[in-house]
This record gives C-alpha cells, sequence and structure tokens, in this order.
C-alpha cells in the first residue's frame, strides 16, 4: 500500500539527479583546474607551490556558493585568476540550474498531489480513536461532519472538488478532520483514508454521483465487510444495484421524502411525530398544515417526481402530470408543457386542484411554478424540492408548505442510522400504528418536553454504557424497576426529564412505551426521548455506582473501605 | 544496446578501477599513492552515486548502498589526507599514509560488491 506514495523522496532524487551530476562535474573541473594551475613566484625567489586540494576545495567551495573570501590563501598568479573567471561562471550556471529544477519541482502540481496524500495516509494511520469515513464533503456531508464532532467521533473526508476540501478546512470543529481531495470511487484512496484501518466505524458515501456512491458501497463490501455501509442513492436502479451485494443502510432522499408524504397524507399525527424525533438538533418542528385529499399537479417527473406521484397514487389521490417530455406515464393525465408557464397550469387544471409539487431539479424552475400556481389558486398545498442549500432564503421566503432538502434528509437518516440505532424501529412501529395511538403519543411527548427538537438517545445495559446497573443487575442485589431508575440523582429523587420509547430484550418481542414497572435485565436496550439534561443525569445513574445506590434507595452510601465496614457493623447493631 | 546502461556501467567499473589504482603500492609509502588519483576516485564515485539515485528495485537499494559506502570511505580517506598536510603541522608521515590507503581499501571492497552487482544484474537479465 505505501508503494505508490511512500517514494516521494525517490522522487526528488531522481529529479535531482541531473541538477547534482552538473554540481559535482563542474566543482570536480573547478577543483582539479585550480591545483594545476601554476602559482605566483615567491618574492624570495622560485615560484611558490601549486595550490594544494585542501585549498582549492575551500576556495572553490566559497567561490560557488557566492560567499567570496577572496584570494586565501595568497595573492593569485595570472593564470590562476584566469581559472578562477572561468570556475565562477560555470558554479553560477550549476547552481542556477539545481534551484530552478528545485523550484519547479516544488512547485509541480504532481509533487505536491503526491506530498498531500503521504501526509493524509499518515494523519490517518495515526488516529487512535474511533473514526468515520465520509466520503463527499458537500452539503450533506457538512452537516454530518458537524453532527460527528458533536458527538465526539472524528471523520476522514475524501473530497474531489478542492474548493470544498478548502472549506473543511476552514471550519472550526473541535478536533483534526483528515482531508484528502481524490476520487473516492477508487479502492486504493479508500484505503489510505482507513477503510481497513480497526479504529473505522463506519463509511458513509454522500457524494453527488450514484456512480461513485456505489464504488464506495462495493470496495466497503469486499474490503470491509463488517463495517457499516451509508450510502445515498437517487436513482432506483442504483438502490437495487447496491442492495444486490448487502449494502447496510441505503440512503435515497426522494424516496424518503416520498416516505414523509405517504405519511403525512395517511397519518399527520404520526408524520409530525417521526418529524420532531428525527429532527436536527436546536431546532424546532412547527405543526404543519395537513396534505388535503383532492386533486394534485406535478411538475417535473423525474427520479423525485416519479416517487411522488406513487405517494400521491398510493393515497388514492388523483394526479395530473406537467412534464416537458412526451407521456411516460400512461395512467395519469399528462400535460405536455412547461411547468413554470401559466398554459401548461391551466391546461392542468390548476383551478380545481388542491395542491402542487414542484419536483425538477431546477430551483429556480420550482419556485417560478409554484409562485404562479399560487397566483392562480392562492389555497394550494405546495411541495417544493429544494436542489441547492445555497438558494434556502428564497425558499425561506416563499414559505412553502413542505420543502424537500435532499442533503438535510440525507444528514438525518444517517445520524438517526448512526447514533440512535434504536430509533429505526420504532419509527417503523410509528409507521404502522394507527392515528389515534400516534396523536396521543404526540400530545403527550410534545405536552411534556414542547416542539422543540428532543434529545434521543439509546443505551444498552452493558460493561461499556451502563457500568454500575450491569454490575447491580448481574450480582442480582435487588430488581431495578424502569420507573425508580429514572430519577434525578438529587435530594427529592424527582422523577428525570425522559420517556422511554422501546424496549428491546433477546428473545422477547419489541415493548413500546415500556411502563415504570418493567423490571430491567442485563443486556436490554432502551430508547429514550428526552431533554438533554436527563441524559447527563441518566449516564452519571449508569456509570457511578454511588449514584446508582442513592436513585435506587434514596441513602448514599458511603464511600471507602473503612466507612462501608463502619456503616454494615452500624447496620447489624440495629 | 542502451546508452543509459553503457553510461551506468561505465561509471560504476571507473570508480572501482580508479579506486584500485590509488589502493596499490606499499601501504605506507606516499610515493605510491597519488593524490590526483584520490580525486578522481572522488569524483567518479559521487557520481556513480548519483547514477543510482531514483531506483526503486531492490537491486537499486543495495546498489546505492555500496556507493554510499563507498563514499564514505574515500571522503574519509580526503578528509585525513587534508588534516595531515593543513591542520597537524606534522606532513604526510608513513601512519598517517596508511590510515588513508587502508580506508580506500574499504572502499575497493564495496566498490567490487557494486561490480558483481552489476554483473550478476546482466547475467539475470539474458538480453
Amino acid at each position: 500500500m505505501n508503494g505508490a506514495h511512500a517514494s516521494t523522496i525517490f522522487l526528488v532524487l531522481r529529479r535531482l539527479r541531473t541538477p547534482l551530476l552538473v554540481l559535482i562535474v563542474i566543482f570536480a573541473v573547478s577543483v582539479l583546474g585550480l591545483t594545476l594551475m601554476p602559482g605566483p613566484s615567491d618574492p624570495n625567489g622560485g615560484p611558490l607551490p601549486r595550490m594544494s586540494f585542501f585549498h582549492a576545495i575551500y576556495f572553490i567551495s566559497y567561490t560557488a556558493t557566492t560567499i567570496g573570501f577572496g584570494e586565501i590563501p595568497y595573492a593569485f598568479s595570472e593564470p590562476q585568476r584566469l581559472w578562477t573567471v572561468i570556475c565562477i561562471y560555470l558554479s553560477v550556471i550549476g547552481w542556477a540550474y539545481t534551484l530552478g529544477t528545485v523550484f519547479a519541482m516544488l512547485q509541480d502540481k504532481n509533487f505536491l498531489g503526491a506530498l498531500a496524500v503521504q501526509r493524509f495516509a499518515r494523519q490517518v494511520r495515526r488516529l487512535r480513536e474511533p473514526f468515520f469515513l465520509v466520503c463527499g464533503y458537500g452539503e450533506a456531508g457538512h452537516l454530518i461532519c458537524e453532527a460527528l464532532d458533536d458527538l465526539g467521533f472524528r471523520a476522514v473526508v475524501i473530497e474531489q472538488d478542492e474548493m470544498k476540501v478548502g472549506d473543511l478546512e476552514m471550519q472550526s470543529y473541535s478536533a483534526d478532520m483528515p482531508a484528502l481531495c481524490a476520487d473516492a470511487g477508487k479502492p486504493d484512496t479508500l484505503v489510505f483514508a482507513g477503510l481497513t484501518s480497526r479504529h473505522c466505524r463506519g463509511v458513509i458515501a454522500l457524494t453527488n454521483d450514484d456512480n461513485a456512491n456505489l464504488a464506495v458501497a462495493i470496495a466497503a463490501r469486499l474490503l470491509a465487510p463488517a463495517l457499516p455501509a451509508l450510502c445515498r442513492a437517487e436513482h432506483a436502479d442504483t438502490v437495487a444495484n447496491m442492495a444486490s451485494f448487502g449494502t447496510r443502510h441505503i440512503i435515497n432522499p426522494f424516496e424518503k421524502f416520498g416516505e414523509y408524504m405517504a405519511l403525512a397524507l395517511h397519518s399527520p399525527a404520526a408524520y409530525h411525530l417521526l418529524l420532531w424525533l428525527t429532527g436536527l438538533p436546536g431546532t424546532a418542528v412547527t405543526r404543519h398544515r395537513e396534505p388535503p385529499a383532492g386533486k394534485w399537479v406535478l411538475c417535473g417527473y423525474g427520479a423525485f417526481g416519479k416517487v411522488m406521484t406513487q405517494a400521491l397514487t398510493n393515497a388514492g389521490l388523483p394526479v395530473t402530470i406537467i412534464d416537458r417530455a412526451a407521456p411516460l406515464d400512461p395512467t395519469h393525465q399528462w400535460v405536455k408543457g412547461d411547468g413554470t408557464g401559466t398554459d401548461a397550469l391551466r391546461s392542468a387544471g390548476i383551478a380545481d386542484a388542491v395542491g402542487i409539487v414542484a419536483a425538477t431539479a431546477s430551483d429556480t424552475n420550482n419556485l417560478s411554478t409554484v409562485v404562479t400556481a399560487r397566483e392562480l389558486n392562492p389555497g394550494l398545498f405546495t411541495v417544493l424540492r429544494q436542489n441547492q442549500v445555497a438558494n434556502r432564503t428564497l425558499f425561506d421566503a416563499f414559505e412553502s408548505d413542505f420543502t424537500m432538502v435532499p442533503s438535510e434528509i440525507v444528514a438525518h437518516e444517517c445520524l438517526a442510522i448512526l447514533t440512535t440505532p434504536l430509533l429505526a424501529p420504532f419509527l417503523d412501529a410509528v409507521r404502522r400504528a394507527d392515528e389515534a395511538w400516534a396523536d396521543q403519543l404526540l400530545g403527550e411527548l410534545t405536552g411534556r418536553f414542547g416542539w422543540e427538537v428532543p434529545a434521543v438517545w439509546s443505551v444498552t445495559i452493558d460493561t461499556a454504557q451502563a457500568p454500575s446497573l450491569y454490575r447491580t443487575l448481574i450480582r442480582r442485589e435487588r430488581p431495578v424497576g424502569l420507573g425508580a431508575l429514572l430519577r434525578a440523582p438529587v435530594t427529592e429523587r424527582p422523577p428525570l426529564a425522559c420517556t422511554p420509547l422501546l424496549l428491546l430484550r433477546e428473545g422477547d418481542a419489541p415493548r413500546y412505551l415500556p411502563g415504570a414497572d418493567a423490571v430491567l435485565q442485563a443486556g436490554d436496550q432502551i430508547l429514550f426521548v428526552g431533554t438533554e439534561d436527563a441524559r447527563r443525569d441518566l449516564t452519571l445513574t449508569l456509570f457511578n455506582g454511588h449514584t446508582l445506590q442513592f436513585v435506587l434507595t434514596g441513602r448514599d452510601s458511603p464511600g471507602g473501605a473503612i466507612w462501608e465496614w463502619l456503616a454494615r457493623r452500624r447496620q447489624a447493631r440495629a | 544496446m542502451n546508452l543509459e546502461k553503457v553510461i551506468f556501467g561505465f561509471f560504476i567499473v571507473f570508480a572501482a578501477t580508479l579506486n584500485f589504482g590509488f589502493f596499490v603500492g606499499e601501504i605506507d609509502n606516499p610515493d605510491h599513492h597519488d593524490i590526483y588519483e584520490l580525486f578522481a576516485a572522488v569524483v567518479v564515485n559521487l557520481i556513480a552515486t548519483v547514477l543510482k539515485f531514483g531506483d526503486r528495485t531492490q537491486i537499486g537499494a543495495i546498489h546505492l548502498a555500496t556507493s554510499l559506502v563507498a563514499d564514505l570511505q574515500l571522503l574519509a580517506a580526503a578528509l585525513v589526507w587534508g588534516y595531515a598536510e593543513h591542520v597537524s603541522g606534522a606532513g604526510m608521515t608513513a601512519a598517517t599514509m596508511t590510515s588513508i590507503v587502508s580506508l580506500s581499501g574499504g572502499a575497493l571492497f564495496a566498490n567490487v560488491v557494486s561490480v558483481v552487482i552489476l554483473i550478476a544484474e546482466t547475467i539475470m537479465q539474458r538480453r
């Protein structure tokens, strides 16, 4: 693996071969000539001996490097001066040539690239903590790196665009994130970036190019089969291809949004619950208008358009499609034309429609379509596809009912998978559940925690995540109920501001919304939703044996062997 | 025939022959060891070293290593000579000459290894 890149030193040597030869030859010729030139005549009679090699090397060394101490060891003879003139010009040519080659090499793109790769590979090799390999530092990549940084994970980034790599270096992450400007589709690059490292915790492929993501997926599958791979895919055939070789998580933002839309049509409460649980930390969720039942108009029958048509059709709503292409889908009413113009919208029947989906790949066209449509029919429910995060200001100003931002959807999904693996099964249950259950749960949770996006976390009762509770349960010191555990470690032991959503136990059916009487066992996995404070308190309880004792019994246990012995004696006497 | 190979072989063999020429003679007799020959040996050895730069193969690496050894030995010999003549004040003595020639003898050994590798490489290639 080092072969191609550890050879920077060889590259340097090879490039410098000719200049070095030139320098050696010039030096040798100058020194030799100087020792052969007859010296001046001695004032005491007879000529002085010719210059020795020692003096000649000394003289040429300071002359060739333009230091110029003068004529040492004695005033030169005329032949020696003649030779010195030749030496001076020879050495100037030699140095100019050598320095020119060195500077040209230092500015050479290949050379700089080789150096950058080497530095990057060294940084990755030296990583001694868990990290994620992120391919593609676009908008989604940016969001994920920030979130990983918050969670205390390192990320190694591969991005093809030099500008974006520069942007990464400008960000103030708490830890250094090694980044390389290269094609993530090449397996060698992935190996340099630590795909096969034992500290790598997962691969996240988020590039805009489906083919590159596919290449990352297959490389991860073959080179590091045990690693979870999260891959973005926008086309149905890429999804099928990735699924064919068992990619663990395939994230299709269009498909995801289609699911959200279907859920919003089918059960608004479940949709809001899902938004609230998967939102980005620090944001608030507002209650949306519910998408109405009736006739819908869709502009742009691309990958996203197809998914949306499917979602609306499944909900039993009629859809009229406006597209520039000739009709592709005979089952729907099709208007061939430009959705941004009044004519096409009128002929699609915008006046009696209830909603419009602007689904083309151009942000300007999407905005133009919905603005025109709203003028024709002010009550329209609008679903807007936003392709570039940079256009956010425009989309915010329009106040669309739903806005689909692919990079944000991908980021949410990745984070949910990476940080709270238990959330996915719970969300599946939410999707399947009936409207009344979801509505009641949503009311309960938002009544308790507000509409701000809450902290959602999962805990496994094992030695790594809950050592003190694990010890207590393994020694069977006392049965621990969920209600007894979820108390704050302060004087009155008030209940913690968090709600358990899901309890998974090996061999048992998943228990949704486990009550306070649920008795815990070692190895249980629990999903919580609550405040950040509650999360911190619970972590303290799970890690610290004394805190756990206090939370469970209300008594402070004495720390240290002597005090514990005294306390036992006192108990025995009483 | 390849001109590059000719030049490469020429300098390696030339370095060895010059080194040998300086080395032969009574070890402590300054009349048997010419300073110009030592100078030529040093320069040709340096050139041979630079010619070996940038070859990534195993044989290339050994070539470079032997050359570096020879350079080191010959430069040490030249330094001893310069020290004896100009710094110590005692001038050239039999003892100094002995140490200079024995240093060049070490370099000769390295150069012979270099030549042997060159021949072995040539025989291995069979073309």
